[in-house]
């Protein structure tokens, strides 16, 4: 049976070559299903110890018991990428899941977003986060498990704070403020300078310190482990691994749509060309792809959130069906969500897929909106920006090192949850070791200061 | 369709890590322990809610939620946006559906809010232990002086004896030394028998016995009574530190006194006056008839609001002197809900009076659940060392 299973794979990479997918090869392993949810727990095969993953742990321990989610696969981009597949996967659902992670590898290695983060984090994601875990562990073993959680209570609560856009290792900030520019040699300075030239030498003498951070700093991880006063360098690399891996978890968050969209889709074209597949595998197969994209569970009539598989392989369809598969792919490589959404859902799409935009009050009652195409686009969006966290910058050093954070309120337009934001301060000021201003809006709109300690 | 594609070739393979270690439990693990240092912590607050306490059982349930690992967030919105897919036309009301996900869906790592809530059990001892570590009370010092208790124990040798008592292995000892000297018999002769001897050994007194005297007057609410019952469950685990066996008697009075199980104790509810000498005289009767002074260590522990009838001061001081002479301890706890006057009642004063003759008694005024503790810590290190100077609300003591 097995031996069945791996000849598929063979032949469906073969299939899928044929189909213009390319791919950096994938190693296959079948494991048993406790595993496949701490992977999916955990994000990673093996990854740092901490006790919020066992928290995760267990509500989905509990989401399983009642029959809510079941693992299929989960792929891990790379060269080669590895694809771990639930053992109690039938022989129909593992053609399915070979031709489903095939698609993602066509997108990890083409799709621009996930192609430049690792260009940084390196192909080999699984082997690094292994080896931060065991760094970890060592840490654990010299420094102690209370001292090695309270910074991965610190870091672990920063993860989403990074800034993609900077490189994984970035270079400190200058030190120094760039000189003004030399002046223009005219006539007139010549003469001038001439007067009096001990004032004319002291404007180069005056080297500025910069102050730090030079600007507001959204990659807290990285500011936290460069300029904290007080931190020593272990600290510091737990910081810097945490953020290696937020480097490579941010493209598989931030391209979902796509990318499980361009894994749907072919895996359903692949299956439909697969004419070696036997008929019963092939109707087995087909079922389970329509439970998987399907928008709205069974018994229900409408869904308050959507369901990424079903939006983005729809949205891939139309565009192959209406521009091409070139285009398509040329699309697949150029976008992350947020273009593919607004360049790509078009209001013909929403309509057919009965998209909508609600509001919901906090007593729980839900009202549809009008229609509006734009404001659509931003409601399934919305979610996803800034890794999907409100944005806190490093505003300003003090010269006691008080580090004062900023939250960016002009962007979300309310106010940070005080409670939360506290506990995240008391995390962090356990590693900054010196006192730490918030500040951000309350519920009337002015600015509030939260402090640590 | 056959379910176990590439099962089998993994079957042949050595067990791989993730078979023999989950990294899930162990993380689980460390948030329960987290949990547990968290509701250590706060220990007497949760405690004192009362409700945790189970008549009769060693562990105490204290339901808790599972731990948040905090991060930056927006305040919660009243009104919020977001996009659903179905059936739904613009300006249609409806209430939220349950938030389930189809059964098809992957599961996208747990990050979903549902609740869930943990219901740990934690055992009385551990808690009591805890607790006397953190607020650093002193054990009870036992009653000192001789007790009637005796007990046998081994003392010695001896050359005659109950064949039932013959030590073996010291008779073979005098044999052998015996057989080094010249020209000794060989074999055992009734010189080298030895026999363990016993003799009588007084004991401490380790048995205690603790009252609890509750008014269940027209005045003492149904809260009143849950203080008083929170409080002491707490002092019998006190007690039950120091002492092997302890027990428990439970006596209530209005203008007459009655002595009742535990679980009928705390039902009671009586209407009238209040007398408290009626209530003393039934401890006085029930030390008399049921326990003698010298074997046992007598506790009494005295809840009421207070309102002693005027008349009956005369009476109450003499009983409760002479229950005092004969314990260990006596306690009054007035359970008033925030009156002013705190102990300033008749009854409080009987027992300012008495710990200022110096006699081993004290008082305190409880209000809240909150204030349990600072009772337990007040009775328990008043009694256990020196009484330190301003501590708690404590009137009764100099």
């Amino acid at each position: 049976m097995s031996e069945d299973w791996q000849s598929y794979v063979r032949r469906i990479e073969e299939l899928a070559q044929r189909s213009g997918l390319t791919f950096h090869p994938v190693d296959f392993e079948a494991v048993p299903d406790s595993f496949m949810m701490e992977i999916a727990v955990y994000g990673l095969p093996v990854r740092m110890p901490h006790w919020s993953f066992g928290v995760r742990y267990i509500y989905q321990l509990v989401q399983r018991h009642m029959g809510h989610s079941r693992l299929f696969e989960v792929v891990f981009p790379g060269n080669p990428g590895h694809a771990y597949l639930a053992e109690s996967n039938g022989l129909a659902e593992n053609i399915l899941v070979t031709a489903h992670v095939l698609g993602h590898a066509d997108f990890s290695r083409n799709n621009l977003l996930f192609r430049r983060c690792q260009e940084q984090v390196s192909q080999r994601i699984v082997e690094h986060a292994a080896n931060h875990a065991r760094q970890i562990s060592q840490a654990i073993e010299t420094y102690g498990a209370q001292r090695v959680e309270a910074v991965l209570d610190a870091a672990l609560a920063l993860e989403q704070h990074v800034d993609i856009d900077q490189p994984l290792r970035r270079e400190p900030y200058p030190q120094y403020l760039e000189e003004a520019k030399a002046l223009v040699d005219d006539v007139f300075r010549k003469r001038f300078a001439a007067l009096d030239p001990a004032a004319a030498g002291s404007a180069i003498e005056s080297k500025k310190r910069a102050p730090v951070p030079p600007h507001p700093e959204r990659d807290l991880l990285w500011f936290v482990a460069n300029y904290a006063p007080e931190m020593e360098s272990w600290e510091r690399d737990i910081f810097l691994a945490v953020r290696e891996e937020s480097f490579y978890f941010y493209p598989v968050f931030a391209t979902q749509i796509m990318n499980e969209g361009w894994a749907s889709y072919w895996h359903a074209r692949l299956l439909r060309e697969a004419d070696f597949v036997p008929q019963q595998a092939y109707l087995d197969a087909i079922k389970c792809h329509s439970d998987v994209v399907r928008p709205i569970a069974a018994e229900q009539q409408v869904a308050l959130s959507i369901n990424p598989y079903h939006l983005g392989f729809a949205m891939w369809e139309k565009i192959v069906a209406t521009s091409g598969l070139e285009a398509a792919r040329h699309i697949m490589e150029q976008d992350d969500d947020f273009g593919f959404v607004r360049n790509h859902l078009t209001r013909e799409l929403a309509e057919e897929l009965g998209l909508f935009r609600f509001s919901a009050r906090s007593d729980g009652q839900i009202k549809v909106l009008e229609q509006d195409l734009n404001a659509l686009h931003e409601a399934v969006l919305a979610p996803k920006y800034n890794f999907g966290a409100p944005i806190v910058t490093a505003a300003k050093m003090r010269n006691d090192g008080t580090l004062e954070l900023l939250h960016d309120t002009s962007v979300d337009g309310r106010g940070l949850d005080l409670e939360r934001s506290r506990k995240v301060l008391d995390y962090l000021q356990k590693v900054w070791r010196r006192p730490l201003v918030l500040t951000t809006i309350n519920q009337a709109g002015s600015a509030l200061e939260l402090t640590a300690p | 369709m056959d379910g176990d594609g590439g099962k089998r070739s993994d079957k042949s393979d050595a067990a791989k890590w993730y078979e023999l270690f989950s990294r899930g439990a162990r993380d689980w693990l460390r948030h329960d322990e987290k949990v547990r240092e968290a509701v250590r912590a706060n220990l007497p607050e949760i405690i004192a809610g009362g409700d945790v306490i189970n008549d009769g059982a060693r562990t105490v349930r204290v339901p808790v939620r599972m731990l948040e690992h905090y991060h930056f967030r927006l305040r919660r919105a009243e009104e919020s946006q977001g996009a659903g897919q179905g059936k739904a036309k613009p300006g249609d009301v409806f209430s939220d559906p349950s938030k389930e996900r189809g059964p098809g869906e992957k599961g996208s790592g747990g990050r979903e809010e549902g609740e869930v809530q943990l219901l740990l059990e934690f055992k009385v001892d551990d808690i009591v232990d805890w607790l006397w570590e953190e607020m650093q009370l002193p054990n009870l010092k036992a009653r000192t002086g001789p007790s009637d208790e005796s007990d046998w124990i081994r003392e010695g040798w001896d050359r005659r004896g109950a064949r039932s008592r013959l030590d073996r292995r010291r008779s073979f000892k005098e044999l052998v030394k015996r057989r080094g000297a010249p020209g000794a018999t060989p074999t055992f002769t009734d010189d080298d028998l030895r026999f363990r001897q016993l003799a009588r050994r007084r004991q401490p007194a380790v048995h205690a016995v603790v009252f609890f005297m509750l008014d269940v007057s027209g005045s003492m609410s149904d809260r009143d009574r849950k203080l008083a019952k929170t409080f002491f469950f707490w002092v019998v685990q006190g007690l039950r530190r120091e002492y092997r066996s302890l027990e428990t008697v439970f006596v209530a009075h209005t203008t007459e006194a009655w002595e009742f199980n535990e679980p009928e104790f705390f039902q009671v509810s009586g209407s009238g006056g209040t007398v408290a000498s009626t209530g003393l005289s039934k401890v006085r009767e029930i030390i008399d008839a049921r326990y003698n002074p010298g074997r046992c260590n007598i506790y009494l522990f005295y809840a009421s609001d207070g309102d002693n009838s005027v008349s009956d001061a005369q009476e109450a001081r003499t009983c409760l002197a002479s229950i005092t002479a004969d314990a260990c301890y006596t306690g009054y706890v007035e359970v008033s809900s925030g009156l002013s006057r705190q102990l300033a009642t008749e009854t409080g004063k009987l027992f300012a009076e008495l710990s200022g003759a110096g006699c081993a008694a004290g008082s305190y005024a409880l209000n809240d659940f909150d204030d349990v503790w600072g009772a337990v810590r007040h009775f328990f290190s008043a009694d256990g060392a020196a009484p330190k100077p301003g501590e708690g609300k404590s009137s009764g003591d100099p």
